[in-house]
């Protein structure tokens, strides 16, 4: 496989939250306003790429029997970083993100990636792999969050579009907003790629 | 490739102890690292609102504070000086009738008791709706100014209906409610809930700076005035009733 | 009377799944039947309650005594994922019956965020006890069950009903979560 598809996959045809269903609870929880679905994309892109190279780099060292717990504790470890990170740089975000940051350990994505690519291959590979399904998922997060905030507050990256004369319909930055707008871009995503849903 | 390693319990134990170990030491080194920069991110809020809620000041209220007991809870009172004179206090205050979790403001004093400014620090409303009282916030939704929400609170002297009930003084607010409760506060349209939490934190810090007045016998220093007050009312009205005759 | 109002708060107004985003994996997963997902119910209170109570206890007397919270994240998912193998060893030990019933929805556990948000909801929060954590996990549970069954009860009459075919599946299912999350924040007025 070349490189350069390795990296692409991951963006449309094999996208983690469209078509492959993964880390739905950020993609949902997080992605009140585009801004923080890009925090979000972007801190699961670096526990992603670092776990990914950790994980191809010392896949022989560990028996079998306990794999994974091993990859949990290296992906737990970059987690706490990330959050360590942020909590100091970015405290905004690292509030508006909250609970989803320590959560991402659990992100079936980051576990999957780990087992299903890195632990069978090399550590470029799986860095670019890495890359690719982190650059995917906050394609995904900032997508989802963009449409919540235009739909919701008529606003996007701070830029107000001047679609309403007051409020919004605020139901889109609220839960059931995020489940209905997702709904709609994974049929709408189901229609172009013309795949008929399992 | 080298061949896998086999999975014998020695092997196992001490793979995951080896993991474990390395990870804790990188954690431990990271935690040092953004040790200060953590603290100072917790601090930078709580100096912006300071700089809000607060007359200019020349020292660091943040290391120049008094604790009052408030109920079960104590709140933290920053004290401004400039010159080394108190030139207003703020109290950072909270409640937990907030539509979702608990809710901070910090509410700045004049000496003389009026409200200089509010602040939220922290919050949990509904995006959109209850946070329309982040006063930040709402100055850049549209551009325009809708700083209105906490402009109401600016000037507001406090006033209480004090009532003496088992030896415990309970002070009940009159003024610094939403209007739907009798107050002259004009609630967030559809976020009633998060209004009332806001007055009903801002009365938790006037409730305790009123304490603090206490301390300093500063209410009593009023009540002398009233008192002189009617005394010289009532004298005016008895020579009144003399010349009347 | 907190008691009642932390498990009103947990299972109405603040429903784990509809309101808080946690566990929606095995929400959308296992929703296809009535059956498997009072199975996945029953498996996630007996995890989510353990665990909470022993992350609690850990958070309390080891992480805060020793001033090591930041190695919260990496202690919690491991005391999980160490004990739903237990649970899974002890279950096919004592109660063979209840293990068929659980056992396969064991392993999905340890991925299922839910588990792993509420113990560390518990473990932080400055007012909850040891014994408010536990009717606070209980309680969640009970919300995640409550999601997780009446959802699965509406996508048994979904099979039958005529959509177009690329709203078949996930698409559809998320949109009738979003409606029944609409419905949810009706509760919001009980808080």
């Amino acid at each position: 496989m070349s490189k350069l598809k390795i990296l692409s996959k991951g963006f449309i045809k094999e996208n983690p939250v469209f078509v492959m269903l993964l880390g739905m609870c950020p993609a949902l929880g997080t992605t009140t306003s585009a801004e923080n679905g890009i925090g979000m994309g972007l801190a699961t892109l670096f526990v992603l790429v670092m776990s990914n190279i950790v994980v191809s780099l010392v896949k022989n060292f560990i028996p079998d029997k306990v794999r994974i717990p091993s990859y949990i504790v290296i992906i737990a470890t970059f987690v706490t970083i990330v959050d360590l990170v942020l909590h100091a740089y970015v405290p905004d975000l690292y509030k508006a993100l909250g609970l989803f940051i320590p959560l991402i350990v659990v992100n079936c994505v980051v576990l999957g990636r780990a087992e299903a690519f890195a632990s069978k291959n090399n550590v470029l590979d799986s860095a670019i792999d890495g890359l690719g399904m982190g650059i995917g998922f906050t394609f995904a997060l900032t997508l989802l969050g963009a449409v919540r905030e235009i739909i919701g507050s008529g606003r996007v990256f701070g830029v107000n579009l001047h679609l309403y004369q007051s409020d919004g319909m605020l139901v889109f930055i609220l839960a059931p907003g995020a489940f209905i707008a997702l709904g709609f871009i994974i049929a709408i995503v189901n229609k172009l790629s013309k795949k008929p849903a399992q | 490739m080298a061949s896998k390693m086999k999975s014998t319990l020695l092997t196992m134990s001490l793979t995951l102890l080896l993991i474990t170990g390395i990870a804790s030491a990188l954690l431990a080194y990271v935690y040092t690292l953004t040790k200060d920069p953590i603290t100072q991110a917790e601090n930078q809020k709580k100096e912006q609102a300071l700089s809000l809620v607060l007359p200019k000041f020349d020292n660091s209220p943040l290391e120049d504070t008094v604790k009052i007991a408030s109920g079960v809870d104590t709140l933290i009172c920053y004290i401004g000086k400039n010159n080394n004179e108190i030139v207003g206090i703020a109290v950072e205050s909270f409640t937990d009738e907030g539509f979702s979790g608990r809710f901070s403001v910090m509410v700045g004093f004049l000496p003389d008791g009026t409200i200089y400014n509010t602040m939220i620090l922290e919050h949990k409303e509904t995006p959109g709706l209850g946070d329309k009282m982040e006063n930040e916030k709402s100055m850049s939704i549209s551009g325009s100014d809708t700083t209105w929400w906490s402009k109401q609170f600016i000037g507001k002297k406090p006033e209480f209906n004090t009532s003496e009930s088992d030896g415990k003084k309970y002070a009940e607010p009159i003024n610094i409610k939403v209007s739907k409760d009798g107050g002259e506060i004009d609630a967030i349209t559809a976020a009633t809930i998060s209004s009332r939490a806001y007055c009903n934190a801002v009365n938790r810090a006037c409730a305790t700076y009123f304490k603090i007045g206490e301390l300093k016998g500063k209410s009593g220093g009023k009540a002398h005035y009233v008192l002189i007050l009617f005394l010289a009312l009532g004298l005016f009205i008895f020579i009144f009733k003399k010349l009347n005759k | 009377m907190t008691y009642i109002l932390i498990i009103i708060g947990a299972i109405f107004v603040n429903n784990i799944v509809l309101s808080k985003f946690l566990g929606i994996c095995p929400f959308l997963g296992v929703s296809k039947k009535i059956s498997t997902a009072v199975g996945m119910t029953g498996a996630v209170t007996f995890v989510m309650t353990i665990a909470t109570i022993v992350t609690w206890l850990l958070q309390k007397y080891v992480l805060l005594k020793f001033d090591i919270e930041y190695l919260q994240t990496i202690t919690f998912i491991l005391v999980i994922a160490a004990l739903v193998q237990m649970v899974e060893i002890v279950l096919k030990k004592v109660s063979p019956p209840l293990y068929q019933a659980l056992g396969i929805f064991l392993p999905l556990i340890t991925t299922n965020c839910a588990v792993l948000g509420v113990a560390i909801l518990a473990a932080t929060s400055k007012d909850f006890g040891l014994m408010e954590s536990t009717v606070f996990a209980i309680a969640n549970a009970i919300g995640f069950g409550l999601a997780l069954i009446i959802f699965s009860g509406i996508r048994e009459q979904l099979e039958f009903s005529d959509v177009p075919e690329y709203m078949k599946g996930a698409p559809l299912a998320l949109i009738v979560a979003g409606i029944l999350a609409l419905a949810f924040m009706g509760f919001a007025a009980l808080a």
